[in-house]
């Protein structure tokens, strides 16, 4: 396999975007990654996309995005794994490169979640759990995070407070990121006073409903060096899956999938876990982060909480975590979110986070990406 | 929001109606809903088990906000179920307070109303979890 570097970057604001069209939110984050690459052409891309058809009543979207951006005839193609779409987007384009069949090659991103409402909104992001076994009896995905929270709770005493410290500390970061969709800086008090979702996460608990995409160009390292653009290079990935119910799992509170892809990516890379400078995972609510982080090996089970509390996940903590505000703050249009974690790392990595959030000692970092309640998982490496 | 075919409706009713799961001959692991592959070694010879109808509930959550075919009835407690056979399922905790929900606490499976969907005519039954 050849080595694989991304090359170029480029996403919307994400937030309620009502101007903005499901085929023009796309063609904007990936005109502007082609842009920030300096490419003119593509070989070929792909689109994580988790419901064009619930959310816009859109099928195809690979014909349609390479038409409105107006690289047809160029193979396109949608990929879907719920809101780990835009992961997997990432490692159907580092194969395509690595195998030498591509040379240029554009993984993007895009939901447009705005164009239904909310109880719509609310069933359509179910269709990530079973839908004959979850979603037929009431589940929602709010309700499937609150059953794993309600267990961490239990098992290892976490508390409604060491949870409210993911979203106080993610909104924190999210202030200093100007795509963010809510920069706004919040409170325990304020997270723990907010309406109830489903007990015990509260709104402030929850990631958004969110409009939005992001395109990573993904090239051979030799490329880059000729386009003359820093090249940011894939060290690992990997990804795995698990039950597609959470009552599916012997251990509630364990992400397996999250676990399995974190080793193969590191393996891939022959780096551990401790080599890593600090990551942007799937936050879609605070009890996932902390499972997250208990899963990928950063904290033994139990322990992310009082982590998190103790203030070791900010960022100029001892692990910093989702710099750019996470699905929390930036916002969670769900087929974008695996990309737009990858474009964090590739700003940190280059040094180019805006307004101050850039990171001290950023030389490699690690994306995770996450779908359903964890029935799938990829998980990134890249390395300055 | 019709999600309904009628073929879709009653492909699921043993399992639905009356709690029928399946065991893998080859190793005894039950499952629900009943599966035609068993995880792992391929097996397809599988035994018809009918589920008791009695568990514990293992996690639950209190949903406030629903997805459409349900709003009318949040809140509502929610709960992942671990039946005497071993077997784990999602339902509905009815016919006591939410607030009397308990992780461990036995319950036991009834046949009930789940929803309407209008536009298809058409009204869901299943199971619910109601305190033993």
């Amino acid at each position: 396999m050849r080595d694989v570097a991304v090359i170029g970057i480029g996403m919307t604001k994400f937030g309620e975007l009502w101007e903005a069209s499901y085929r023009n939110l796309f063609v904007e984050a990936a005109r502007a990654a082609m842009l920030d690459a300096g490419v003119d052409r593509l070989d070929s891309m792909y689109i994580g996309c988790m419901s064009g058809g619930l959310f816009v009543g859109q099928e195809h979207t690979g014909s349609l995005m390479a038409d409105y951006l107006g690289v047809a005839p160029i193979p396109a193609t949608r990929v879907e794994s719920a809101c780990a779409s835009g992961g997997t987007a990432i490692r159907s384009a580092f194969l395509e490169v690595a195998s030498g069949m591509s040379d240029i090659v554009l993984a993007g991103g895009v939901e447009k979640m705005t164009d239904v409402d909310g109880g719509m909104a609310t069933y359509a992001l179910a269709t990530a759990a079973d839908a004959e076994y979850e979603g037929f009896h009431g589940a929602t995905f709010p309700g499937l995070y609150a059953m794993i929270a309600t267990a961490h709770m239990a098992k290892y005493g976490t508390t409604s407070e060491m949870m409210a410290s993911v979203a106080v500390k993610n909104h924190e970061n999210g202030s200093l990121n100007p795509y963010a969709q809510f920069p706004g800086k919040i409170t325990i008090d304020g997270v723990l006073s907010s309406t109830m979702v489903a007990d015990p996460l509260h709104i402030l608990d929850c990631s958004p409903v969110t409009d939005g995409a992001a395109a990573a160009i993904l090239a051979p390292v030799e490329v880059a060096e000729k386009l003359g653009v820093p090249a940011i290079v894939v060290r690992g990935i990997g990804m795995a899956t698990d039950t597609i119910a959470l009552h599916g799992r012997k251990e509630i509170t364990h992400l397996g999938a999250v676990e399995v892809a974190t080793k193969k990516a590191l393996e891939m890379a022959n780096l551990s876990i401790n080599d890593i400078d600090f990551a942007e995972v799937h936050d879609c609510f605070t009890i996932a982060e902390l499972c997250v982080l208990e899963a990928m090996g950063v904290y033994a089970p139990g322990k992310a909480g009082p982590a998190s509390l103790a203030g070791e996940t900010k960022r100029d903590g001892k692990f910093p975590i989702n710099p750019s505000g996470g699905l929390k703050s930036k916002g969670h249009p769900v087929g974008a979110t695996g990309i737009a974690q990858v474009i964090e790392l590739v700003k940190q990595l280059r040094g180019t986070a805006e307004n101050g959030r850039q990171l001290a000692n950023a030389k490699r970092g690690l994306a995770q990406n996450m779908g359903g309640s964890g029935g799938s998982s990829v998980v990134t490496i890249l390395e300055a | 929001m019709a999600q309904t075919l009628t073929a879709r409706v009653w492909r699921e009713q043993p399992q639905r109606y009356r709690m029928i799961a399946n065991r893998c001959t080859r190793t005894g692991k039950v499952f629900f809903p009943p599966r035609i592959v068993a995880p792992g070694n391929l097996n397809a010879e599988f035994e018809e088990v009918q589920l008791s109808g009695k568990g514990k509930v293992v996690t639950f959550t209190i949903i406030r906000v629903a997805p459409t075919p349900y709003a009318d009835l949040a809140p509502y407690a929610l709960a992942v179920i671990e039946t005497e056979e071993g077997v784990r399922l999602t339902a509905q905790v009815s016919d006591l307070p939410i607030e009397q929900v308990k992780i461990g606490m036995s319950v036991d499976f009834e046949f009930r109303r789940l929803f309407e969907d209008n536009e298809a005519s058409v009204i869901y039954y299943g199971y619910k979890a109601v305190p033993a």
